[in-house]
């Protein structure tokens, strides 16, 4: 199945049956799939006037309370910034998903990784996080879904599923898991009180400041927990490695291929792939970092990701960086020769 | 025995209104009240607020209210009504919001004949921000960003959003009302039950635009003020039934 085609169909079945977007390569085939799937099963699909509408559709739709979803690609993203503010500082949860290209502006269609930053720092303006998860094949795009919805729903907070225009387009086999959604409680939902209840009010503006930092303090509370509880990571090698290479999605793929060659030519490599990004798994980097001698980080950008890899590292090692960007895939041969260079050095 | 006969309307909650003294956002949101009241849908009514003087309004309804981005409330509305096709879903908007930021999301949900009720008030001005030209500000008309009178030459044309919307196959109601005297808020109040009424009935997309005073950032006192409505805006935008869906 089509990585595009497999995340329409995960969110439908873990109740998903409000979807709001706009067309963007290379996402596209996420909405074409809700739109033949969702007047079949009762749900709605929508094509917004803009990415703007779209999100606002979803503060609509997850105010209501249901399972509300958008996809969009990197500029598309940037427009919803808006909403997805409000939508956090609503203290909503709904799922956000990028399939990421290139940029700045208009930029290319090919898979790019240059939206890290927005994702984990600046999503829109405030002090606010979102949950951001970072598949890397198929099928965990789809077991990622679930989970993301049942996150956000816990944490009451917009969860993201960062994936690139690879991801979104490459065919593999999946398998779906049969588990019935069972709708939580909302019982913040604002769907008519119906004189059973006192009126729910979503809202954002605080007038007096000590109110709106309370609102804001305590919701880094709740990031302080998530924080705590919910990062993900796998670790591959690390336990004897001396370098270790960090990458997530799709990257993290070719970063295995070329761990594996270097293994087989002596130097002993290790992969931390990080699933979530945010929260960002630094326990499992600062752990490396004491046994480990240096660190090389891979993305398809400028190197967006080694910011948080360094912080982790927090001095104690090397962060190497390595990245190509405006679509442009690294092979496992490129990031080969940077894993032997840096072996040349801390020998 | 002494009966009452004139009370606040249940859909109104008992606090004081931030609005400035002879402002009509207070008679407009009576009237949306007194409305919800009649038509006993308080409890399955969800409003959605916009960004303006009105901004509060989720402080003064008595049913679930949402506050939306600015402009971005017949959105929010849409993503309300389409995940509860059962509920009463309003917004209440400002010429701002509606006709400039959210020109958009007001034209789209209207030509989707979004099934909605879309309460409009058009004081040719921002209020919340201290007096700049709106999208409805009259040619000629001062305010603090065209402080030599609105020249359309440079600032353009102040936008009719009732006659714009007719044009649309979606809109069920387009209505223009003030609240100047009594007669015209009995027709105004008319208007919007009809509004409300259309959207029950699944027709689909209604919007009452209500012509209001500004005293404040207009510079008059509250009744110069409604002379002014009655001089400059009622000529400019005539009241009227610009679209009706039998």
């Amino acid at each position: 199945m089509k990585g595009n085609e497999a995340l329409a169909e995960a969110a439908i079945r873990s109740g998903c049956r409000h979807f709001f977007g706009y067309p963007i390569t290379p996402q596209t085939e996420v909405a074409a799939y809700m739109a033949k799937r969702m007047p079949k099963i009762g749900g709605t699909y929508m094509q917004a006037e803009s990415e703007v509408a779209a999100i606002n559709m979803i503060l609509g739709s997850a105010s209501a309370g249901v399972r509300a979803m958008t996809s969009s690609s990197s500029p598309g993203i940037s427009l919803k910034g808006e909403g997805i503010s409000y939508i956090a500082g609503s203290d909503l949860p709904c799922l956000i998903i990028n399939v990421q290209r290139g940029g700045p502006g208009l930029g290319g269609i090919q898979p790019s990784q240059a939206d890290y930053w927005q994702a984990t720092k600046a999503t829109g303006h405030g002090d606010f996080q979102i949950l951001v998860f970072a598949p890397s094949t198929v099928q965990e795009m789809v077991d990622t879904v679930a989970d993301a919805y049942d996150m956000a729903e816990k944490y009451r907070m917009p969860a993201m599923i960062l994936a690139d225009g690879m991801l979104g387009q490459m065919m593999e086999p999946v398998v779906f898991e049969d588990k019935e959604y069972v709708p939580a409680e909302k019982p913040w939902a604002t769907n008519g009180h119906g004189f059973k209840r006192e009126r729910n009010v979503t809202n954002t503006l605080y007038l007096t400041p000590n109110e709106l930092e309370k609102r804001v303090v305590d919701r880094f509370k709740r990031y302080e927990i998530v924080k705590e509880n919910e990062p993900r990571v796998e670790c591959l090698g690390t336990e004897d490695a001396d370098i270790i290479v960090v990458a997530y999605g799709a990257t993290s793929r070719i970063v295995k291929s070329a761990v594996k060659s270097a293994r087989e030519q002596g130097i002993k490599a290790g992969v931390i792939r990080p699933i979530t990004l945010w929260p960002f798994p630094d326990k499992a980097i600062a752990a490396a970092a004491d046994t480990a001698k240096a660190f090389l980080c891979v993305e398809m950008s400028m190197g967006q990701m080694v910011d948080d890899v360094r912080l982790a590292v927090n001095g104690k090692k090397d962060v190497h960086f390595f990245g190509r960007t405006g679509g442009v895939i690294p092979t496992p041969a490129e990031v080969l020769e940077q894993i032997k260079k840096i072996a040349g050095g801390v020998k | 025995m002494s009966e009452v006969v004139f009370d606040r309307p249940k859909s109104l909650i008992d606090v004081t209104f931030h609005y400035c003294p002879g402002c009509t956002h207070g008679i407009i949101h009576r009237l949306v009240a007194e409305v919800m009241d009649e038509l006993g849908v308080e409890g399955k009514a969800v409003g959605v607020a916009s960004v303006g003087c009105s901004v509060m309004s989720y402080d003064y309804f008595s049913c679930d209210f949402v506050q939306a981005p600015h402009g971005r409330a017949p959105a929010v509305a849409t993503g309300l009504k389409r995940s509860l096709p059962d509920s009463v879903v309003f917004t209440y908007q400002g010429d701002g919001d509606l006709a400039a930021i959210g020109t958009a999301e007001t034209v789209h949900a209207a030509t989707r004949g979004e099934n909605i009720t879309v309460i409009f008030v058009n004081n040719a001005i921002y209020g919340m921000t201290g007096g700049q030209m709106a999208p409805t500000t009259l040619p000629g008309q001062v305010t603090q960003t065209t402080p030599y009178g609105r020249d359309t030459n440079l600032a353009g044309y102040p936008v009719r959003v009732c006659e714009m919307l007719a044009t649309l196959d979606g809109v069920a109601l387009a209505q223009r009302v003030t609240v100047d005297n009594v007669k015209h808020i009995r027709e105004a109040k008319k208007a919007i039950k009809k509004a409300f009424e259309n959207q029950i009935n699944k027709k689909g997309f209604s919007i009452v635009e209500i012509l209001s005073t500004c005293p404040t950032n207009w510079g008059l006192t509250p009744v110069k003020a409604l002379d002014w409505l009655r001089d400059n805006m009622i000529p400019y935008y005539p009241l009227g039934v610009y679209k009706e869906k039998e």
